[in-house]
């Protein structure tokens, strides 16, 4: 028998199901008060379309902080950059976005998300190596410095682009919609939840079948631990941060086309939902962040369909549901 | 014997509090020398500041005549040091196999080596797919201790790997423990259970305040009961 195979049968490891069960739940609630399975269908692709956008954002930001413990309240400039950037992709392809073709279509929203992706990446080495850097472990200093980058970004980019609001009309072929019976799904909502699931599956993949993958879920338990195996983990740090800023970038490219807009301040204004996403979810856990992407985008969805006055704090509800239930959040990693 | 790690005059700050008082000894190369002393004597300490993880102000520490005391962590482990810090410190998160690919830093993991490392630890074959996390505290404590020997290591630093254990688990640690001595490494070994470093030890260093204050062979420490009170006081009568 070789060394590795177990000798005996495996006890069952212990799956914590309930959490990720809970946004099936809540559209199972939903369903019956919403009454209209049309309704509650669209509504339903809505919530997942934004959930995954969501997640895309905030994915990024749970491994930074939970590798790297670093509160980074700069993370929504990436967001805007990346939107921005997209906006600059548009504008010479044009004659491609406005073609009656879906690959050309396509071809420029994958330019606009290589482009935001790299250039996002690149604007948080910056971050990290300037702001970041010389505040690890000083978590007051952190939130100031990194707020005030993101300050600072949004007024580059009023400076640059000027202060009014830049249309970034959909792609010919993804305007409009599907209709499913009496329901209409919008195309790019249906394109949103793809580019997400990708994603996710990107980076689940990493995270459980790389050694690379290993060295981040080790570094967020236990960072010391990590280089007392020898392995330098400022360079993980670097390129985690780098990797969050660029989904954050990519998530800002499927924002902006989703409201077919950009404007400086729209990462900012993303944050607030983005910390939910990534508190409800656990701190450092990729799967604990979808989780929480998909029940805050749902259940104010749902809300605001059933009861709009209570989906302006529908997001907090849950927050404090979810903390009182899990004070670290749905699926916790590490000791934080 | 040549010593194989050096610290001379090692001071260590953390914060506003004084830890290391300059402590100076020697571990020479293919033996193992127990570091022994009260709670608060800084011994934990002592193995953190050889691993990098909490720097020394001032004095030097040296492997093979080396200065390592300004190397970042990694790069004091990477010649070949492996710590087993005291709350184990395992991935909990990732699976028993991960844990050992993690500290396999060189390539794949070696079978023949895992077979040895089996037959001490038994129970790792069996949790082999299981987290770490749900492992009871002995096996945390197999699994952080295979992790530090899954490779060929020149020095190992071990903070009371005993501590908390059933005496049937600590047996299989000590069987460990001088298999790993006979294959010729190094083992510096934090110990409060007297039976333990008795059986394993060859030097002994004991510590007190932060400083060492004795240093000689384990078995002239071992026949003399009365320098055992003196030196370890308390401390040997709650761990032996």
């Amino acid at each position: 028998m070789s060394a590795l195979e177990p000798e005996a049968a495996l006890p069952r490891q212990r799956i914590d199901i309930v959490p990720a069960l809970l946004p099936f739940l809540v559209a199972l609630l939903a369903a019956p008060l919403i009454g209209s399975t049309s309704t509650f269908l669209t509504l339903t692709v809505a919530g997942l379309a934004m959930g995954l956008m969501l997640f895309t954002m905030a994915s990024g930001l749970t491994l930074v902080f939970g590798l790297m413990d670093v509160l980074n309240f700069g993370h929504g400039a990436f967001i805007s950059v990346g939107a921005y950037v997209a906006a600059l992709v548009f504008m010479p392809l044009a004659a491609w976005s406005q073609a009656d073709s879906l690959s050309l279509n396509i071809a420029v929203i994958l330019l606009s998300i290589l482009a935001a992706g790299v250039v996002a990446g690149a604007l948080g080495f910056v971050f990290e190596r300037l702001l970041v850097r010389p505040v690890y472990r000083q978590h007051l200093k952190q939130i100031l410095l990194t707020m005030g980058g993101l300050i600072v970004t949004e007024q580059l980019l009023y400076a640059l682009f000027g202060p009014q609001t830049i249309a970034l009309p959909l792609p010919t072929a993804l305007r409009g919609a599907f209709v499913v019976g009496d329901a209409a799904v919008e195309k790019f909502r249906i394109l949103a939840v793809v580019i997400g699931l990708v994603v996710f599956a990107g980076e689940a993949l990493t995270l459980n079948y790389t050694k690379l993958g290993l060295l981040i879920r080790a570094g967020v338990e236990n960072r010391e631990m990590v280089e007392a195996l020898g392995y330098r983990i400022n360079r993980l740090f670097i390129g985690v941060f780098m990797a969050g800023s660029a989904l954050a970038g990519l998530g800002g490219v499927l924002w902006a086309l989703y409201r077919e807009q950009v404007h400086a301040s729209m990462g900012g204004d993303l944050m607030v939902l983005v910390f939910i996403v990534v508190i409800v979810g656990g701190l450092g856990s990729v799967f604990g962040c979808l989780v929480g992407a998909s029940l805050v985008a749902l259940i104010a969805n749902y809300a605001g369909f059933l009861a709009p006055k209570f989906a302006l704090v529908s997001n907090i509800a849950l927050m404090v549901a979810v903390l009182l239930w899990r004070p670290r959040g749905l699926y916790p990693t590490g000791g934080r | 014997m040549s010593p194989l790690l050096s610290l001379e005059g090692v001071h260590t700050h953390i914060g506003r509090y004084h830890i290391l008082q300059g402590v100076t000894f020697d571990v020479a190369e293919g033996r193992t020398t127990m570091l022994l002393g009260r709670n608060g004597a800084g011994k934990t300490t002592t193995l953190r500041t050889i691993i990098g993880l909490w720097r020394a102000s001032t004095g030097a520490i040296l492997l093979q005549g080396e200065p390592i005391g300004a190397l970042p962590t990694p790069a004091i482990a990477r010649p070949g040091l492996a710590y087993v810090p005291e709350t184990m410190a395992v991935f909990s998160d990732l699976t028993v196999r991960e844990n050992l690919i993690l500290a396999a830093r060189d390539g794949p993991l070696d079978e023949a080596r895992l077979k040895w490392i089996f037959g001490f630890f038994p129970a790792l074959r069996r949790f082999w797919l299981a987290r770490a996390g749900t492992l009871s505290g002995g096996q945390k404590q197999m699994l952080s201790i295979a992790r530090a020997i899954i490779e060929p290591r020149r020095l190992l630093l071990i903070d009371e790997p005993t501590k908390g254990l059933a005496p049937a688990i600590i047996g299989a640690l000590i069987d460990c423990l001088k298999e790993i001595k006979r294959a010729g490494v190094t083992i510096l070994l934090v110990e409060q259970n007297f039976r333990v470093a008795q059986e394993v030890g060859d030097d002994v260093r004991v510590m007190d305040n932060g400083r060492i204050v004795h240093s000689g062979p384990m078995a002239e420490l071992a026949a003399d009961t009365p320098l055992q009170n003196r030196l370890l006081g308390l401390s040997l009568d709650a761990h032996q």
